[in-house]
């Protein structure tokens, strides 16, 4: 990553961690809160976009809704109810995931309102079936040690999770109800974050805040982090859905370096002397007669389904849509966004890429020609589709264009598993936010507020001394215990178990076993709590030796509906006693006597490692050795 | 309740203060914490001592005004100018070969939204329809009528009335077909009353729909429904009156049932509307403009208009339930009830002591109309000797009509007879489709019997 100094440029970032809660059921209805692969039935909607008080619409859902979008929903049997589908009106917020929220504010030393009003935010993305997201502020104010500094909490929701998408085939889009309704809270921070490093410990501190209340959910998709990014003289850009912690500095870097570089097009476009009236005289051209005898697949296409091929001048921008504002999109890669979000296309061809893609020198030349315009110091794009829509991307495209004079455009993106960012929609003005009035306010009363008080989570501190000073932990692995998502369990198994099995063997069981099994590419996420805590189990009572745990593992994250029990005895790792261990080794040296003859002492090495390929996690290795030492002795006598 | 719907602590708080709601302030709480943003009326009685500010994020939340210490009352900002408001399509195209009038009573379909306060409230105009709906209007021309702008359940036969009359005026000036817009918990009524009303001549069919989520919502069933329900008035082969809404819980088809056989069976699924002891007239798809025929046998569009108008307001429909004696029919009777619908157990029952208060009504003068409280099949006083009891206490059974059917019907027969006899004929004929005669096993629901 090139060297970027963050605070010269006045880099400003606020976080919104989402997280999905542990409660039994959804937040507004009686399914249970988890997703469901059981058999689903069907049913197909569109959503329309409202015109509200205020006068407008939702512009890009008054488009999708104009195209005649729908939406197939899946209704999981057993994961959704008439709620999910809009059937039924909502009903009342479900208080535990209230007193989950709470219980952080606590933490946190948030002011909790006297009532929690259930709020409707318009989302029209069909990922509602309602049209609207139902999202509540809990908490406001607060703040949290992070990063060195104290980090301010702007605010604490709890909000209903999106259905899941699954596909999209032209213009109906498939989703699943079953994580639709699954509480989250969002943890909001004031943009005092300075750089990348920063923004990933802030986060970090955060997951693990939620994770120290035991009552959060884990896995893949569980957390999300949106992060919003400035720089002076840039604007505020909000970056959704990012999954994993690591990739928050390079999105952030990404970020500032694509600000950066904008800003640089904005200083080389006026230096150029180029102004929005001169980009907006340019009118997009019909040249599909270039193009008759093309070798580009993507415009025969096109042309052979009736498409038009046009192009649109942008004076004096050469070279300018080839630079690259993060690795891989140029500013070209942005007018691409523009045009296919707004216009619907599938992409866009511009002149500093070509030729390429099939498209020659001498069709280049020729749409310059046609475009009276200046090949040694403009650029044009082309797009090839119906007339109408080709069009309308060039008119976009010419927009956007014209505001690289004013800088950063403020946008929603979405990051992309390589930390760089798309285009996903321009970032809504004030909320278009109004009362659920199908839900009564919440009284925060006593009871929640107790309710709160006992999740509320115990202080880092306090909690590494329990674990060090009750259970013999130590600090390092108590700090490693603390950090683990799977806290909760730990905690959870050292408590049942630590009379029988030392704390510090069950906590490795997770911060080594486990992570050494995720290093060699091992699947740990799908290893089910229940398994682990039978595991566990097992091992305090001796049935099976803690060395068979890594091979249990190993084969439970390939098997995530086998019980511990099934797979130890699959595997033939069943405890056994002392006596079978003395025949099994008997039986070795007997296979093997020419050797031990021949070899003496030096032969246990050899016996030792052949009893162990039998005995590895049914008997402790100490007592085999033992064994071994004894029975090579009678052996030798004899 | 003083001022927004607060209690009297809070009002006199706000009064203190200087503020009214919509004022936008800043409070300081003894926390330290300030909040600024515009007072909010209450949408929930309640007596909590709590003032509900909505903040400039858009959220509303609910402050203890035991926690405020100081309160700056903050100039009005200007709103932002609203703008014109942007219309769904760019170009709405009108079918001008047909014209549809569309009445409005009020109920959800015809609502906005107070995007401040959440609060709902019916308003129906031409140009909100145009603007939201513009679909609509690719199947006819559409004048807007808002006869009433009143909730469902505070409809009354009296209503009825009007809404046959402006019926048969907009269908006698030329209109193809006539939509009215009705909340859903008692269409089912007032689609019964129309058919009585209309059963010897209507020239287009009288399509009556709502909705079941509000028309706020991007996910209201309004258009859909309002799409279909003109579809139907300007283009269905039949004439008659109907009940147009979601055919199943995805936005694929609408139904159209008739008036006198459709019951809302649920309390919130869009396809609520269903036939009973019937099969609904015709399945509408309003995305693609297509009617397909279910039940052949209606009456053809073009024919004369015939309203016989009027409606009884002195006519109760009341239940049988275990522990029910004369009682209550007597105390109906005793206060002037003109007609009582019973919706007797299973086949029609009442129980015996009960069968004297029949009695009584009969030797009043006063009709006793038995319907079934299982609403599938057909009621038989034959079968059990206390239905042969009610019988002869003078009893009138209807077959397979829907008890509310029933009371719709009853209230406009006794507008033209009291005469026992003759009301007795009129309740037992088939004026509009309301009793049939043959119900083969498809009739009855199938339902789920595993999971």
């Amino acid at each position: 990553m090139p060297e970027l100094d963050y605070r010269a440029l006045g880099l400003k970032v606020g976080l919104e961690i989402h997280q999905q809660l542990a409660t039994r059921e959804k937040l507004f209805c009686a399914c249970p809160a988890d997703l469901g692969e059981e058999e689903h039935d069907e049913f197909e909607r569109r959503l329309r976009p409202t015109r509200s008080e205020l006068g407008d619409v939702d512009v890009a859902a008054l488009f999708e809704w104009r195209r005649g979008r729908s939406y197939l929903y899946e209704a999981p049997t057993m994961h959704s109810c008439l709620v999910e589908a809009d059937e039924e009106p909502p009903h009342p917020i479900n208080r535990d995931a209230v007193a989950i929220a709470l219980a952080i504010a606590l933490a946190a030393g948030s002011w909790i309102p006297g009532e929690v009003y259930v709020m409707r935010k318009v989302v029209i993305d069909g990922s509602n079936t309602s049209g609207f997201q139902r999202t509540a502020i809990v908490a406001l104010g607060g703040e949290v040690e992070a990063a060195g500094k104290r980090v301010p909490i702007e605010t604490i929701v709890v909000e209903e999770d999106a259905s899941r998408k699954m596909d999209e085939e032209g213009r109906r889009v498939r989703y699943r109800l079953d994580r639709l309704g699954i509480p989250l809270i969002e943890i909001a921070t004031g943009p005092v974050i300075e750089t990348p490093e920063e923004a990933r410990e802030v986060a970090l501190a955060i997951g693990r805040l939620l994770r120290l209340t035991g009552r959060v959910r884990r896995g893949l998709g569980t957390i999300r982090q949106d992060l919003n990014v400035s720089i002076r003289g840039g604007a505020k850009t909000e970056i959704k859905g990012v999954q994993r912690l690591d990739l928050i500095p390079k999105a952030v870097h990404y970020e500032v370096l694509r600000q950066v570089r904008l800003l640089e097009i904005r200083d080389e476009l006026k230096a150029r002397g180029v102004t929005g009236e001169k980009v907006f005289s340019s009118q997009p051209v019909d040249v599909t007669g270039i193009f008759k005898g093309t070798r580009s697949k993507v415009i025969r296409r096109s042309l052979g389904r009736g498409g038009k091929v046009l192009a649109l001048k942008l004076p004096l921008f050469k070279g300018l849509l080839g630079r690259e504002l993060m690795p891989g999109r140029r500013f070209g890669t942005e007018l691409a966004d523009y045009a296919r979000f707004w216009a619907g296309v599938g992409g866009l061809f511009h002149s500093d890429e070509l030729p390429k893609y099939g498209i020659t020198g001498d069709e280049v030349e020729a749409v310059y020609k046609a475009l009276g315009a200046d090949p040694g110091r403009d650029a044009f794009v082309l797009v090839a589709d119906e007339e109408e829509k080709a069009r309308r991307a060039l008119e976009v495209v010419r927009e956007r264009a014209a505001r690289a004079l004013e800088g950063v455009p403020e946008e929603t993106r979405a990051a992309n598993p390589d930390g760089t960012t798309r285009f996903l929609r321009p970032r809504p003005g004030s909320a278009r936010m109004y009362p659920e009035t199908d839900i009564p306010p919440l009284e925060i009363d006593e009871s929640l507020l107790r309710m709160a008080e006992e999740i509320k989570p115990e202080p880092v501190e306090a909690k590494m001394k329990r674990l060090i000073e009750d259970y013999g932990l130590s600090r390092e692995l108590a700090e490693q215990v603390i950090g683990d998502v799977r806290l909760d369990l730990i905690e959870r198994l050292i408590e049942r178990h630590h009379r029988e099995l030392p704390a510090r063997v069950i906590a490795s069981l997770f911060t080594v076993t486990l992570r050494g099994l995720r290093g060699e590419g091992v699947d740990i996420e799908a290893i089910p709590d229940s398994v682990l805590e039978e595991l566990v189990g097992m091992i305090a009572k001796g049935e099976v030796a803690k060395e068979a745990a890594e091979e249990i593992l190993k084969r439970a994250a390939e098997n995530p509906g086998k019980t511990a029990r099934i797979i130890a005895e699959e595997l033939g790792l069943g405890r056994v006693t002392r006596e079978e261990a003395e025949r099994i080794v008997e039986e070795i040296i007997r296979e093997n006597m020419d050797k031990v003859v021949e070899r003496g002492e030096r032969a246990r090495g050899l016996i030792m490692g052949r009893a162990m390929a039998r005995l590895r996690g049914r008997i402790e290795g100490r007592i085999v050795a033992q064994i071994v030492e004894e029975k090579l002795r009678e052996a030798l006598r004899g | 309740m003083g001022i927004g719907g607060y209690p009297e602590e809070v009002s006199r708080f706000l009064r203190s203060h200087g503020l009214d709601v919509g004022d936008r302030v800043r409070l300081h709480l003894a926390s330290g914490l300030v909040l600024e943003g515009v007072v909010m009326p209450r949408y929930s009685p309640s007596t909590r001592r709590v003032l509900v500010l909505k903040l400039r994020n858009g959220y509303n939340v609910g402050v203890r005004i035991g926690e405020i210490s100081n309160v700056e009352r903050l100039e009005r900002v200007a709103q932002e100018s609203p703008g014109a408001p942007v219309p769904l399509v760019e170009e709405v195209s009108v079918a001008e070969d047909r014209r549809v009038a569309l009445i409005g009573t009020g109920g959800t379909i015809a609502s906005r939204v107070d995007y401040e306060t959440g609060a709902v409230k019916p308003s129906l105009s031409q140009e909100e329809l145009v603007l939201s709906v513009p679909e609509a209007f690719q199947y006819a021309r559409i004048d807007v009528e808002e006869l009433y702008s009143i909730l469902s359940e505070d409809m009354k036969p009296g209503m009825w009335a009007r809404i046959a009359e402006e019926a048969a005026r907009k269908l006698e000036s030329g209109y193809d077909g006539v939509v009215i817009a009705h909340g859903t918990d008692t269409m089912g009524y007032t689609a019964a009353a129309l058919s009585f009303a209309f059963h010897k001549g209507l020239p287009g069919p009288i399509a009556l729909t709502g909705a079941q989520r509000s028309s706020d919502r991007p996910s209201s069933d309004a258009a859909f429904n309002l799409t279909a329900a003109v579809l139907v008035a300007s283009k269905a082969p039949f004439a008659e009156v109907t009940v147009v809404m979601h055919g199943e819980t995805g936005d694929s088809y609408a139904l159209a049932h008739r008036g006198v056989r459709v019951r809302k069976m649920h309390t919130s699924r869009r396809d609520a509307f269903q036939s009973i002891n019937a099969l609904p007239l015709a399945k509408v798809y309003p995305q693609d403009g297509r009617i397909e025929i279910v039940d052949p046998s209606h009456r053809p569009r073009g024919g004369g208009l015939e309203l016989e108008n009027g409606f009884d307001e002195r006519v109760a429909l009341i239940k049988h339930f275990p522990g029910a004696t004369g009682e209550i029919i007597d105390l109906l009777l005793d206060r002037g009830f003109h007609g009582i619908v019973v919706e007797g157990t299973g086949f029609g029952h009442i129980a015996s002591d009960a069968i004297g208060a029949v009695r009584r009504a009969t030797e009043m003068g006063v009709p006793v109309v038995v319907a079934s409280q299982t609403l599938f099949g057909r009621v038989n006083l034959n079968v059990y000797s206390n239905g042969r009891r009610l019988l002869e206490a003078g009893a009138i059974p209807v077959e397979d009509m829907l008890p509310e059917t029933a009371y719709a019907k009853l209230s406009w027969v006794l507008a033209r007879t009291r005469d026992l006899g003759e009301v007795r004929r009129l309740m037992t004929t088939n004026l509009a489709g309301e009793i049939s005669w043959r119900h083969n096993l498809r009739l009855y629901p199938r339902w789920r019997h595993s999971a």
